[in-house]
């Protein structure tokens, strides 16, 4: 097995990423939830540098911690009375969804380890990052391309007709 | 490469925890956004370290970050919408889609 690129820094981020993630689904304020979330999805952003994706991690750094993080904690003080301590903001499953979660974990990491028959490679990848992903969009990949930016027009319209206050 | 899939494991299964467990559709919206993470883990380790004749694995990446920030979008609308409504984001409150 190939361990390239297994150094402290990625343990780091992987011990931040995981408490974070915790504290995320397990806080009781869920604005503290969201700026967790920050703090998981930008040493994400760092676990994509580690694997050589740097504009994948400047996107991830634009969208996610840029735009959605900002999205969200937008809707939680727009309803922030209900963002209080005392109120509960788990359900009564959490035993059964920790032993099923559990579950699914150990599943897929014994079944990660058992594979033996990934087809490694040493080589590496494209130098010019985005020049590389800036052609594959305009050539091989133009469909999807036109697909998802049709998806972001619907998704644009669907909100402001959603939240648009009715007059009639 | 085995950690970086074992990192995203246990990322999944950690939005899958918070998917089940959440009261607050706002909660439950930020547990999707750490499994939508994972997966991205996934398709950036696979294209480094399995048959990298290209980006695709990126590329693909790139559109579920897309996708993501679309779903978010729509589902914060209809977050202020249920608000407006019933005064209350909790998911055992509205329940009038269920049969």
């Amino acid at each position: 097995m190939i361990e390239a690129g297994v150094s402290v820094i990625f343990w780091i981020l992987a011990f931040i990423i995981i408490v974070s993630a915790l504290a995320v689904v397990t806080l009781k304020n869920i604005f503290h939830s969201a700026l967790f979330l920050i703090l998981c999805l930008f040493s994400v952003a760092g676990i994509y540098i580690m694997l050589h994706a740097e504009f994948l991690a400047a996107a991830q750094v634009l969208i996610y911690v840029g735009a959605v993080s900002i999205l969200i904690i937008f809707a939680i003080m727009l309803t922030s009375n209900l963002a209080s301590e005392r109120i509960v903001q788990s359900n009564k499953n959490a035993l059964v969804a920790f032993f099923v979660c559990l579950m699914f974990l150990v599943t897929t990491i014994v079944l990660i380890n058992k594979t033996g028959v990934w087809n490694y490679t040493s080589g590496v990848l494209p130098a010019e990052n985005i020049i590389t992903i800036g052609k594959l969009l305009m050539t091989q990949f133009m469909l999807p391309f036109e697909v998802v930016s049709v998806l972001m027009l619907a998704a644009m319209i669907g909100a402001i007709v959603l939240a648009r206050e009715d007059k009639a | 490469m085995f950690y970086y899939l074992g990192l995203a494991a246990v990322l999944f299964s950690i939005g899958l925890f918070g998917v089940i467990t959440r009261r607050n559709v706002i909660g439950i919206l930020m547990s999707l956004e750490l499994m939508f993470n994972a997966a991205n883990i996934n398709f950036v380790t696979f294209n480094k370290f399995i048959l990298n004749d290209g980006l695709t694995g990126q590329l693909f990446a790139i559109f579920i970050v897309v996708v993501a920030a679309a779903e978010a979008t729509v589902g914060l609308a209809i977050v202020l919408l249920l608000y407006r409504n019933w005064r209350g984001i909790n998911t055992d409150n509205v329940s009038i889609m269920k049969w």
